[in-house]
């Protein structure tokens, strides 16, 4: 993709976020998308490219009164949106369409107007993980954990660190839903879940939504917002099955995405002003930090410890408190996408002064995929 | 409310020969007839080169703890503590399982100890395998 060729002109959450027990799942999109459409100054009707999950994009398409020219459903988990964002730009570019919607609506808490879900037990994962007791994230996400930290000597201290950096960065944001300082010996207190992770090394569970919409960056010019542009995108898929993940102390699908997304963007890691990492558990940053190239293999748990991603750090990351603290509804990316575009905007709650270059980077089915998008906010 | 049963597999095809096998006591692994690659979970191709000729044959059952969490959350009909587990293979494949046969504890399950498989038969068509402490 050529660089700065495509520009976000209209983002929005929903109204809004946290416990909203009086929204079903689908208005969640149309809220978010509603919000992202006045914040563009667009119409439905101005919109002819639509992408979603977990709603079905023809259900959404209806249900906003559309019949977009280009539709994706990519549903490979929480980084979902990071993929939309990538396939929207090559559609926008080889002029498939010309203005996109992306939407994201949860109702992970409240489980309002929410479909059913029954596990494939003739699928691999229905076959060889699934008798073992397992219950989701908590329980899968979370297992390579061990491995990396007796590999790198990394301490439970260290991975409670993460959890409270964050929390630092949840009490400059008004919309985050925790934003009670903690310590490390309050995480480590808290509840065990699965060890060696306790409940506040694990995501919040909440409701809420996204959108963003994407156009050329020639026809970004137009629009009431300054535009936001992408510098590189990249994406991957690795294994759903937790057991067949290549090497439980880093993530290929990270490293495939990131590598992708730098070499597009044609920037160094010294570049980058701001940082997102999905952090549905604690250790995500750490993988994330190392899989990206910003630290060293075993290097990220002591760069988080010493604050350098703390507010005032040299590297900002999850500037909104992350799945940890702000908010998480199940698919998280299109709050991190948010967060960068804020960022990028120069109207984020806990803004980094001068920011230039956000990377943005998802997880998605735990392990199982990734995407990463760069943005930028100097025009081409 | 019914009680609440352990998922099992439905086998498919492609997997019946690692079914078939637990019933016989057998931890049934496959193996690519042209680069010798071992591999898990059952297909009839091979993952490293794409060969179709592939045999299955029963491996030695011995495995090391590769990494595991231990859910506290309750999850019927699982008692919780329980450990949920990947271990390697002495034929280098990782699986998933629950290690039995000693405290569910961060102390008793130590990373890399030895391990070998055991098999619980849970109906007619479906034993899984688990994997004990090695000589325990």
């Amino acid at each position: 993709m050529k660089r700065k060729s495509i520009a976000v002109v209209g983002a929005a959450e929903t109204t809004e976020l946290g416990l909203i027990p009086n929204v079903s799942q689908i208005q969640l999109h149309a809220d978010a998308a509603l919000n992202a459409m006045a914040d563009a100054g667009l119409k439905p009707a101005d919109i002819d490219g639509l992408a979603t999950t977990p709603e079905w994009t023809p259900v959404l398409a209806n249900y906003l009164g559309i019949t977009p020219g280009w539709v994706d459903g990519t549903m490979v988990g929480g980084c979902s949106f990071m993929l939309h964002v990538r396939h929207a730009a090559a559609a926008i570019n080889e002029g498939l369409c010309r203005t996109v919607l992306i939407t994201h609506g949860e109702s992970g808490r409240s489980r309002v107007g929410v479909g059913g879900f029954a596990g494939n037990r003739a699928s691999l994962e229905g076959q060889f993980e699934a008798p073992y007791g397992i219950m989701g994230p908590t329980t899968v996400f979370t297992i390579p954990a061990l491995r990396y930290m007796k590999t790198y000597g990394v301490t439970e201290e260290q991975l409670a660190m993460v959890a409270v950096v964050q929390r630092e960065w949840a009490a400059r944001n008004p919309r985050a839903t925790m934003k009670d300082p903690i310590t490390v010996q309050d995480v480590l207190n808290s509840r065990m879940i699965a060890y060696p992770f306790r409940l506040m090394m694990c995501c919040l569970v909440t409701d809420g939504g996204g959108a963003l919409i994407l156009t050329s960056a020639e026809r970004a010019k137009d629009f009431p917002r300054k535009p936001v542009y992408i510098l590189g995108t990249g994406e991957a898929a690795e294994s759903w099955m937790i057991s067949q993940m290549e090497d439980f102390t880093t993530s290929k699908a990270f490293r495939v995405s990131g590598g992708k997304a730098f070499e597009e963007a044609g920037i160094s890691h010294q570049d980058v002003d701001h940082l997102m990492i999905y952090d549905a558990f604690a250790h995500l940053p750490l993988y994330g930090l190392e899989d990206l190239g910003f630290c060293k293999r075993g290097e990220a748990a002591a760069f988080i410890w010493e604050r350098n991603t703390a507010p005032g750090g040299k590297l900002p990351v999850n500037t909104n408190g992350g799945g940890l603290s702000y908010m998480h509804s199940g698919m998280y990316g299109m709050y991190a996408l948010q967060e960068s575009v804020r960022q990028m905007r120069g109207i984020a709650p806990a803004q980094v002064p001068g920011a230039r270059i956000s990377v943005c980077h998802g997880v998605g089915g735990m392990f199982a995929a990734s995407g990463t998008i760069i943005f930028s906010n100097e025009a081409p | 409310m019914p009680e609440a049963k352990r998922p099992l597999p439905k086998p498919t095809p492609e997997t019946r020969h690692f079914w078939e096998g637990a019933a016989a006591g057998e931890l049934r692994l496959q193996r690519c007839d042209q680069c010798r690659h071992v591999y898990f979970p059952p297909r009839p191709f091979c993952p490293k080169c794409a060969s179709r000729k592939v045999s299955v044959f029963k491996a030695s059952g011995k495995a090391r703890l590769y990494s595991y969490v231990i859910n506290h959350r309750p999850m019927p009909p699982f008692t919780a503590p329980y450990s949920i587990a990947v271990v390697e293979l002495e034929e280098g494949p990782r699986m998933m399982t629950n290690v039995v046969g000693c405290p569910q504890t961060p102390q008793a399950l130590q990373l890399d100890m030895a391990l070998e498989v055991v098999f619980e038969k849970q109906t007619d068509e479906i034993t899984l395998p688990f994997f004990k402490p090695a000589g325990a």
